[in-house]
C-alpha cells in the first residue's frame, strides 16, 4: 500500500481516541479502522452516499476557536481545547475527516438515534424470519439485536406489499421486507451501468421495481442480493434450500475469465450452495457476475467423469499409468495444456511436456469483455502458463500447427489437459488418427476418442493458484471433496511425468511449491502459504509487450502496471 | 393599540379593479422601469442593495437573501443557475398564486434583476403541477416579456441575456424543499439531498452553483432595487425588515391576504381587527403562524422572557396576540414565521382532529427516503386516525409525541421537523385534550369528524 503523503492525513477523534485517517474518508470508514463499529444500511463503501436510512448518526463536535482572535477556546478544567458539540446528530457516511473532528458513537444521544431508527425500521416490516433467507446475515437482525427495543409499540395495521415479484430471472423481491435503503438501485446505475431499478410511489408505501418494460436481468444483478441488508432481494437459485448459518465459507476465485474474482464458496456436507463475491479492492471491490454464480453446477452435472478409463474400460489409476508409458514410449508425443488448469498443473504440464520432449500448446478462449468483471480471455490462467514456462507466446484458438504434425505424421501421440480436441478445430478424422490421453472433469468428444481417460477436479474439489489478467496471483481452496472416483489432477500430472520418465514432483501444492519456486523465475520469492488472500501481483515485465485479448475492466486497463494494493474498505 | 394600515408593496395591485396581468398592463404602471435602470448598473451593487435590505427569504426558513447570493461559488468557473420556487404547497399559504396569476411580471422583473445580480444567464420557474393556470399564465408573460427585450439575449441593449423557463411540477410538497426541487428539476424523485456535500450554492441544479429564491422573496428584490437597500430596510423591524403578506385562514370573520410591515403588526391585531375576530358566538383557541408545520400556539399560554430592543434587554410577557408577526418574535416563543400562513382554529376544533389531518398530509407527502419520517409520519397519522375513529387510548398522546421526537433534527431535509413539530406542538399544548379524547368522542356522540383518509 502506498501510504499516503503526510499532509493528506487528518487526525480526528473518535470516542475519545485520536486516529490519523486520508482527508475526506468518512467517518464509518474511520471509525472502522479503530475497531469501532458505526452501524449502516445503505451506506455501502463502493456506491455513492445518500445517508437515507439515518442509522449511522452520531456526535459532531469541532474544537472551539475564539470567533474573533480564531484562537483556540481552552477548556481550564481539562486544560484542553474545548469542543462544540453539535446539538443535531449527523449521518457518519456523509461526514469527512476535517481536522480535529470529533465523534462521539456510543453516547446516548446516538443509542437513542440508533433506537428511534431501528423502531421505525421494524414497525412495517414483517418480521418473517423464520422463513427469511436473510436469516443470520441479516443487518436488521444484526441491529436489532442490539438497539432493538424487545417488544413493538406499535398497534396499527402494517403496510402490506407484494411478497414475491421476480425482478429478473435471478432475483426475487419481497416488497414488505424492503427498506427503502436504494443500494441496489445505486448498484445497478453505478456499478453494473444498467439503470434498470426504480421507486414507484411515496413515503411508507414507496415500491423498489422495474422500469416499465424492463428486468433486472444483467449479469451482475445478483450484486443486488448481496448487498441488500435485508431479506428484500433473494437469489431465485439459492433462496429456500439452507440456512447461511450451516454453510461453510471457503475462499476461491472466479474461474469463467481472466478478470479473476474473488469469491467465497459456501458448502454443506460436501454440497455447494452458493457462491458470493469476496472483496478485493484491487480486483472486484465486492462484485462478481452473476455467471460465475453457476459454475459449481458443474460439479454435479451430468457428463462428470467418474472412473479412470483405459481403452473404454474402467480402470485402476496404476495401470491406467502404466498404459500411458507404453503410449510415451512408443509414440510422437504433443502436450495439449489448458489456460484453465492451475499454475501448479500447467507446471507440471510443462515438466511432461519437457519430459516427453513434446512441444506444448493451449487453446484460448477469447469471448467478448463487458468491461467490469468479465473479460474478454475466458481462459482463468493464460499468465500462469506464461509465468510457468508451458508456453511462450499466446495461445490461438485453434491448434493448426498440432493438426499439421498429426497430418505429417509428427506427433502420434496427443495429451490433452482438459481441452476438447475436436473443438479446438482438429476433427474427429484427425484424432482417430492418434492415441490419445486426456483429463478432465467432464465427457466430451476428445474423452469419447481418448484412449486413457482421467477424471479430475473441478476447481471447488482441489488448491492451487491463478493469475489473473493483472499478473496477480491468487490462491483457491478446496470448498468440497472431489467426487467418488476422481483422481486430483496433480497426482495425475505427477504420474505422467513419472511415466514419461520424468523426474518424481509431489502431487500436492506444498511439495510442488518447492520445486516451483526454484524453477520459476516469478515464483522465486514466493512460498503458497505466503499468498495473501487478495493475492499477489507478480512483475508482469517479460510479458508486457505481448498482444492480450482483454480490454479494460473494473480495475484493469490493458498494457497498465498491475495496480497496487488498495486499503480495504 | 388599533392595528396599522397595511402597506401593500408586493400586492399593491392585487385585485386592484382594472389590472391585468399583461405586459401593457405592467408597463403603463411602471413596469420593467426597475430593470431597466439596473441592467446599467454594476451586478455586485444590486447584491450589496439586497444585503444592505436586510432581506429575508419569504419561503419558509427566513434566510437572509443577500448572504445567500453571496454563497453562490464563482470560482468554479461553472454557470450559475436562479431557480423561482413556485411549488407553494405549504397548508394555509396561498400568496405566490395572487403574484403568478395577478402580477406574474412583477415576478419577472424580480427574477431578471436578480439573475443579473448574480450573472445568471438561465433562471427557471419552477411552478407547482396543481397551478397550470399559473404556469399558462407565467409562460405567456415570459413570452411578452421576451418580446419587449425584457428577457432574452441582449436585454434593453445592456449586452447581458437571461433566459426564464417555466417548468411544471408533477404534484409532491416535497418538491418545494429547495434540493429535492433541484432533483426533481433534472427530471428525478424530488429525493432531498444531503447537505453537506450539496449545497445548492455549490452543487445545485446539475451541480452548478445555483440560488433558490421563493416567488415573493424576489418580488422584494425588484423593490429593494427600486428603492435601495437602506430605504427598503428602514421598512418593517431591524432584522425583520420589509413587508410581508400574512395568508390568514380558518375561524375569523375575513380571512384572507394582508401585507404588513414585518413585525409591525401584532397576532392579536391582524385577527381581531384585520380579519375581524372570531366567528359569532365562538372564541379564539390556537393558531398556527407560519403554515401547518409551524409549531401551534395556544390561546390563553403566557411567553415570557428577554429579547433585544435596539441595545438593550428588554423583559416581554405576552399572550398569543400580543406577538409581534416577524420571523425573530416568532422563532423566539417557539414557533416561526415560517411561510406566512397563519391557521387560525377556534373552540369547536377537536385539536385531535386538527392533527389527525395535518398528520394525514404529512404522511401523504413524505417522500420516504429517510426512515425516521417515512415510518414516523405514517405512523403518527395510523395513531390520530385511529384516535378519531373512536379507538383512542389514553397513552397515545405520551407515544405521538415519543414518535415525533424520534424524527425532527435526524433527516435529511426540513421535512422531518415539518412532520414532527405539529405533532409536538399539539401534545405539548393540548395534552389534556389527547388524555380525553375517547371520553369526549363517546360524550359526543357519531356526529363527529368525517373518517379522514
Amino acid at each position: 500500500m502506498n501510504p499516503p503523503a503526510p499532509t493528506d492525513l487528518v487526525t480526528v477523534n473518535i470516542d475519545g481516541r485520536d486516529i490519523a485517517v486520508p482527508k475526506g474518508t468518512n467517518v464509518i470508514e474511520a471509525a472502522r479502522r479503530l475497531g469501532v463499529d458505526v452501524p449502516h444500511y445503505c451506506y455501502h463503501p463502493k456506491l455513492s452516499v445518500v445517508g437515507n436510512c439515518r442509522m449511522c448518526m452520531v456526535e459532531m463536535g469541532m474544537p472551539a476557536v475564539d470567533p474573533a482572535t480564531k484562537a483556540p477556546v481552552i477548556d481550564p478544567a481539562t486544560g484542553r481545547q474545548r469542543v462544540n458539540w453539535m446539538p443535531r446528530p449527523a449521518i457518519a457516511c456523509a461526514t469527512s475527516a476535517a481536522p480535529g473532528l470529533h465523534i462521539r458513537t456510543t453516547s446516548p444521544m446516538v443509542r437513542d438515534c440508533r433506537e428511534g431508527v431501528m423502531e421505525f425500521l421494524l414497525i412495517n416490516h414483517p418480521l418473517d424470519c423464520p422463513i427469511c433467507d436473510q436469516a443470520g446475515e441479516c443487518r436488521l437482525q444484526e441491529q436489532a439485536t442490539g438497539y432493538g427495543r424487545g417488544y413493538s409499540r406499535y398497534i396499527e395495521p402494517k403496510n402490506v406489499k407484494p411478497k414475491r415479484t421476480p425482478l429478473g430471472p435471478r432475483v426475487m423481491l419481497d416488497d414488505e421486507r424492503c427498506i427503502l435503503c436504494s443500494r441496489c438501485i445505486r448498484f445497478s446505475t453505478e456499478v453494473a451501468k444498467d439503470d434498470v431499478l426504480g421507486f414507484t410511489d411515496r413515503g411508507s408505501h414507496t415500491t423498489l421495481t422495474c422500469f416499465p418494460g424492463r428486468r433486472l436481468e444483467n449479469n451482475y444483478s445478483l450484486n443486488t442480493v448481496d448487498i441488500c441488508p435485508v431479506g428484500a432481494l433473494t437469489s431465485t437459485d439459492f433462496r429456500f434450500k439452507m440456512r447461511v448459518w450451516f454453510l461453510k465459507q471457503t475462499n476461491s476465485i472466479d474461474t469463467e475469465s481472466s478478470a479473476g474474482a474473488n469469491t467465497v464458496v459456501w458448502s454443506r456436507e460436501g454440497t455447494v450452495y452458493r457462491i458470493t463475491p469476496r472483496q478485493n479492492d484491487a480486483v472486484n471491490d465486492t462484485w462478481m457476475a452473476d455467471s460465475g454464480r453457476v459454475l459449481y453446477k458443474e460439479i454435479r452435472s451430468p457428463g462428470r467423469l467418474d472412473s479412470v478409463r483405459v481403452d473404454g474400460g474402467q480402470s485402476a489409476p496404476a495401470f491406467a499409468f502404466k498404459a500411458a508409458a507404453e503410449t510415451f514410449a512408443r509414440g510422437r508425443l504433443a502436450v495439449v495444456g489448458s489456460g484453465r488448469s492451475s499454475v501448479e498443473e500447467q507446471f507440471l504440464t510443462r515438466k511432461l511436456a519437457e519430459a516427453l520432449r513434446a512441444p506444448a500448446w493451449l487453446v484460448s478462449r477469447v469471448g467478448e469483455g463487458d468491461g467490469i468483471l468479465v473479460s474478454a480471455d475466458r481462459n482463468p490462467n493464460v499468465r500462469g502458463a506464461l509465468v510457468t514456462g508451458l508456453i511462450s507466446g499466446l495461445p490461438s484458438a485453434a491448434l493448426d500447427e498440432l493438426a499439421a504434425q498429426i497430418d505429417s505424421g509428427k506427433v502420434s501421440a496427443v495429451v490433452s489437459v482438459g481441452e476438447d480436441l475436436l473443438a479446438a478445430g482438429l476433427g474427429a478424422e484427425r484424432l482417430s488418427k492418434v492415441a490419445v490421453i486426456y483429463l478432465g472433469t467432464h465427457a466430451n468428444a476428445t474423452s469419447e476418442a481418448a484412449r486413457i481417460v482421467f477424471p479430475t477436479l473441478t476447481v471447488f474439489e482441489k488448491d492451487g493458484t491463478l493469475v489473473n489478467q493483472q499478473f496477480r496471483i491468487q490462491r483457491f481452496a478446496r470448498a468440497v471433496p472431489g467426487v467418488a472416483g476422481a483422481v486430483d489432477d496433480l497426482v495425475v500430472l505427477a504420474g505422467l511425468v513419472a511415466a514419461a520418465g520424468g523426474p518424481a514432483l509431489g502431487g500436492d501444492v506444498g511439495s510442488l511449491w518447492t520445486s516451483m519456486a526454484a524453477e520459476v523465475p516469478a515464483l522465486r520469492p514466493l512460498t503458497y502459504a505466503g499468498i495473501p488472500d487478495e493475492g499477489l501481483p507478480l512483475d508482469p515485465g517479460p510479458w508486457s509487450g505481448l498482444p492480450f485479448a482483454e480490454g479494460a475492466s473494473l480495475h484493469f486497463k490493458p498494457g497498465a502496471p498491475a495496480p497496487r494494493e488498495a486499503g480495504r474498505a | 393599540m388599533p392595528a396599522p394600515q397595511e402597506r401593500r408593496i408586493i400586492f399593491r395591485h392585487i385585485d386592484e379593479a382594472g389590472y391585468t396581468p399583461d405586459l401593457a398592463c405592467y408597463v403603463r404602471n411602471g413596469g420593467y422601469g426597475v430593470l431597466r435602470k439596473a441592467v446599467s448598473r454594476k451586478p455586485e451593487e444590486l447584491v450589496d442593495e439586497v444585503k444592505k435590505s436586510g432581506l429575508r427569504g419569504r419561503g419558509g426558513a427566513g434566510f437572509p437573501a443577500g448572504m445567500k447570493f453571496s454563497f453562490v461559488d464563482r470560482k468554479s468557473g461553472k454557470p450559475v443557475y436562479l431557480i423561482v420556487n413556485a411549488d407553494e404547497s405549504e397548508p394555509g399559504t396561498f400568496k405566490d398564486r395572487h403574484i403568478i396569476h395577478q402580477d406574474p411580471h412583477q415576478l419577472i422583473e424580480g427574477t431578471m434583476i436578480a439573475c443579473f445580480a448574480n450573472r445568471v444567464e438561465c433562471a427557471y420557474i419552477y411552478i407547482r403541477g396543481e397551478f397550470p393556470e399559473g404556469a399558462r399564465i407565467l409562460e405567456r408573460a415570459i413570452a411578452e416579456a421576451r418580446a419587449a427585450n425584457f428577457v432574452g439575449p441582449n436585454i434593453l441593449g445592456s449586452g447581458y441575456g437571461c433566459e426564464i423557463y417555466v417548468h411544471r411540477g408533477a404534484g409532491a410538497y416535497i418538491c418545494g424543499e429547495e434540493t429535492g426541487l433541484i432533483e426533481s428539476l433534472e427530471g428525478k424523485r424530488p429525493y432531498p439531498r444531503i447537505k453537506p456535500p450539496y449545497f445548492p450554492a455549490v452543487l445545485g441544479l446539475y451541480q452548478c452553483p445555483t440560488i433558490v429564491n421563493n416567488v415573493e422573496t424576489l418580488c422584494h428584490v425588484k423593490h429593494i432595487a427600486d428603492m435601495g437597500g437602506e430605504a427598503y430596510s428602514r421598512i418593517g423591524t431591524p432584522n425583520n425588515t420589509g413587508t410581508r403578506i400574512l395568508c390568514v385562514s380558518g375561524h375569523v370573520r375575513r380571512p384572507g391576504y394582508y401585507e404588513f410591515e414585518v413585525g409591525r403588526v401584532t397576532m392579536g391585531q391582524l385577527l381581531n381587527e384585520v380579519c375581524g375576530g372570531p366567528l359569532p358566538g365562538r372564541t379564539f383557541k390556537a393558531v398556527i403562524p407560519g403554515g401547518s408545520s409551524a409549531k401551534v400556539l395556544r390561546f390563553g399560554e403566557r411567553y415570557k422572557g428577554k429579547r433585544k430592543v435596539g441595545a438593550d434587554m428588554v423583559e416581554y410577557d405576552w399572550g398569543v396576540e400580543d406577538i409581534p408577526m416577524d420571523f425573530d418574535s416568532l422563532a423566539m416563543i417557539g414557533s416561526m414565521g415560517g411561510s406566512g400562513g397563519v391557521i387560525v382554529m377556534d373552540d369547536s376544533v377537536s385539536m385531535v382532529e386538527a392533527l389527525a389531518n395535518i398528520n394525514a398530509f404529512y404522511s401523504h407527502e413524505s417522500c420516504g427516503q429517510c426512515t425516521p419520517c417515512r415510518e414516523g409520519s405514517l405512523w403518527m397519522k395510523r395513531i390520530t386516525a385511529r384516535m378519531v375513529r373512536g379507538e383512542a387510548r389514553p397513552e397515545d398522546g405520551a407515544l405521538l409525541k415519543s414518535v415525533a421526537d424520534q424524527i425532527a433534527g435526524r433527516t435529511i431535509c426540513a421535512f422531518g421537523e415539518a412532520c414532527a413539530w405539529p405533532t409536538q406542538s399539539f401534545i405539548a399544548k393540548f395534552g389534556d385534550e389527547f388524555r380525553g379524547y375517547a371520553e369526549a368522542k363517546k360524550a359526543r356522540g357519531s356526529g363527529g369528524a368525517p373518517e379522514l383518509v
